[in-house]
């Protein structure tokens, strides 16, 4: 288990980690990365039961990154975990890299399952959930999603699988940030009332401040405890966290930072406080 | 000399702008990804006549499919790999069984989605909606004819699939030149092979045609806009007159335009052919310039391909 203060300075470096390698490959999607910084450096420093050492470990906890485009984050917190060395991270969407544009577990030990296409991350991590149960095995399914991603059909499709099966041994968790691509997701599609309608589907809801450490450490041990029911953590985010020029604006969705932006970025990152 | 350069995308653009003048009844549809397909300047120009149905690619066809019966003639619009192959089921059953008049734009085909890897690069699509019985499957070359194509879709009646890419390409058509569904275009009048291909990759072969010039080749290049319904007389007059045929598309060539010209010949004019294209893999991040020279799509293994077939005919 890290320190608060230890998960915040991690914080930094994954973020800074973020800006660097979009930057490094010209493209790539810092918004959706930053806004689940948090809840990814929590839940793979404090909360999933693995072994970075040994990406293959069977008992390990799964992690499945349901919106693949925001692997940067995912990446970066693997690197600064053991999985893969640091430096590697400058590599990314670099021609024969491991680390694609959107995850390939072909290429990188660690990554469950390739993903990209969205929508698709939830099925599967129910299903890896239920083969756990068939198994009468401990571990885990964690899955990331985008707010803009609940627009696709599976999603609910997979909401009702989950809790059909009673499938505690699942989280998914929400990057609530209020963007996708073509804008607001209100004004795109609207997908509120977000927790009655996980709620509705029998759902246990966990509503949390997904830049708060302390609120999402708590968030994934109440949905440990939580038996009979699939939690959901739906975190309110800001999509573009840390980097004010990239905060709440949906063009930072797919786009790097050219060179001056990432060093004023960077600047932001270490200068101020972060994490809170 | 400088060619001009645009990615056919905008051509889709401005079909679309032109379509919306012309006719009230067309709309968009986009399943927000309205900026990278060019969807964003109709919804721009006539935003009463443009719906994005967020991150919901069949719902989008059904809608689409909706809006067609009550008489209207939708553009459901989105990256090429989302639409045709998240959305199969309904284009197939609701679309195309039932030939509504639905068009479909599937964005950054190709390998022109370069650096977001082999999960945006749509190498399946052409195969996956010309085996759809009623469906129009167009691959333009350029930006002009891209252009072209769009508003030739929205004024043909039924189904129909066009392919966009992202990257800009050498514009080499004209406005002038003629462009109909189903007339492949010859551009290059030759009678030693003949080189079929579709996409931008047909600059490709444009520029192997000059190559093989030099060494005394005579090469017949085919701009096969439309892959379905394929000009097959084109094809078997090109078999039968320089008796070397060579594929050359950006995907698949299993169920590609590879796979379509190989059928109606082993059918009407067995004739030995060479494809370029994608072998059964799928490929990985990198800019399109060097996934097309990994993966042999270049005017250089054009002309590799002509060589290898001339020495079997
Ligand atoms: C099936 C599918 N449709 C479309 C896309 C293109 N796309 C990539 S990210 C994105 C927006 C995602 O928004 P959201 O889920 O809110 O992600 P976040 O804000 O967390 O980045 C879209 C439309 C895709 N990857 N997959
Ligand atoms: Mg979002």
């Amino acid at each position: 288990m890290e320190s608060m203060q230890r998960l915040k300075e991690f914080c930094q470096d994954v973020r800074a980690d973020i800006v660097r390698m979009t930057s490094a490959a010209g493209s790539g999607h810092p918004g959706g990365s930053l806004s689940a910084v948090e809840a990814m450096t929590v839940l793979y420093f404090n909360v999933m039961n693995h072994r970075p050492q040994e990406p293959g470990w069977p008992e390990r906890d799964r992690f499945f990154l349901s919106k693949g485009h925001a692997c940067p984050v995912t990446y970066s917190v693997m690197a600064r975990s053991g999985y893969f060395p640091v430096e590697e991270l400058l590599t990314l969407r670099k021609c024969g890299t491991r680390l694609q544009g959107h995850p390939s577990c072909k290429t990188l030990p660690g990554i469950e399952v390739s993903s990209g296409s969205l929508g698709q991350g939830l099925s599967i991590a129910n299903g890896f959930a239920l083969s756990a149960k068939i198994d009468n095995k401990p571990y885990r399914a964690y899955c990331l999603m985008g707010d803009g991603e609940l627009q696709e059909g599976q999603v609910w499709e997979a909401i009702m699988t989950a809790a059909h099966y009673k499938l505690d041994n699942v989280c998914a968790i929400v990057d609530y940030n209020g963007l996708q691509i073509d804008g607001d997701v209100e004004s795109v599609m609207g997908i509120a009332p977000l927790a009655q309608k996980w709620t509705a589907f029998n759902w246990h809801v966990i509503e949390a401040d997904g830049h708060n450490l302390e609120q999402m450490q708590a968030a994934y041990a109440e949905a440990a405890q939580t038996k009979g029911k699939p939690s959901v953590i739906i975190m309110k985010t800001i999509k573009g966290k840390g980097i004010s020029f990239m905060e709440n604006v949906a063009g930072w969705h797919g786009k790097a930072p050219n060179q001056q932006e990432l060093q004023s970025a960077l600047a932001e990152i270490y200068g101020k406080e972060n994490g809170k | 000399m400088s060619i001009m350069m645009l990615p056919t995308r905008d051509g889709y653009g401005y079909g679309l702008l032109e379509l919306g003048a012309a006719n009230p009844d067309v709309l968009v549809l986009d399943a927000d990804l309205a900026k990278s397909t060019r969807s964003d300047w109709f919804a721009a120009k006539y935003p009463e006549r443009f719906f994005d149905i967020g991150i919901s690619e069949q719902d989008m066809i059904g809608t689409a499919a909706g809006l067609a019966l009550g008489g209207k003639i939708p553009f459901a619009t989105t990256y090429g790999v989302f639409v045709a192959g998240r959305a199969w089921d309904q284009i197939r059953t609701t679309v195309c069984y039932s030939d509504l008049n639905v068009k479909i734009a599937g964005a950054h085909g190709g390998i022109s989605a370069g650096g977001d890897g082999a999960t945006h690069q749509a190498l399946e699509d052409i195969a996956l909606m010309r085996v759809l019985p009623n469906m129009k499957v167009l691959v333009p070359c350029d930006a002009i004819e891209a252009k072209k194509a769009t508003v030739a879709a929205g004024t043909v009646l039924g189904p129909c699939f066009l392919r966009f890419a992202r990257e800009a390409t050498p514009v080499f058509t004209t406005e002038g030149d003629f462009f109909e569904i189903g007339i492949a275009n010859i551009l290059k009048p030759g009678t030693d092979a003949t080189i079929i291909a579709a996409g931008p990759i047909v600059y490709e072969a444009l520029l192997a045609h000059e190559q093989l010039a030099a060494e005394g080749i005579s090469l017949r290049v085919i701009n096969m806009h439309t892959i379905k319904p394929l000009d097959e007389a084109a094809v078997v007059a090109a078999a039968r007159e320089t008796g070397a045929i060579v594929t050359a598309e950006e995907a698949q060539l299993y169920g590609g335009l590879g796979g379509a010209v190989a059928e109606v010949l082993a059918r009407k004019c067995p004739t030995p052919v060479e494809m370029v294209g994608i072998e059964d893999s799928f490929l990985e991040c990198g800019t399109p310039e060097e996934l097309a020279v990994k993966y042999g799509l270049t005017a250089k293994d054009l002309v590799r391909a002509v060589k290898k077939v001339l020495a079997r005919k």
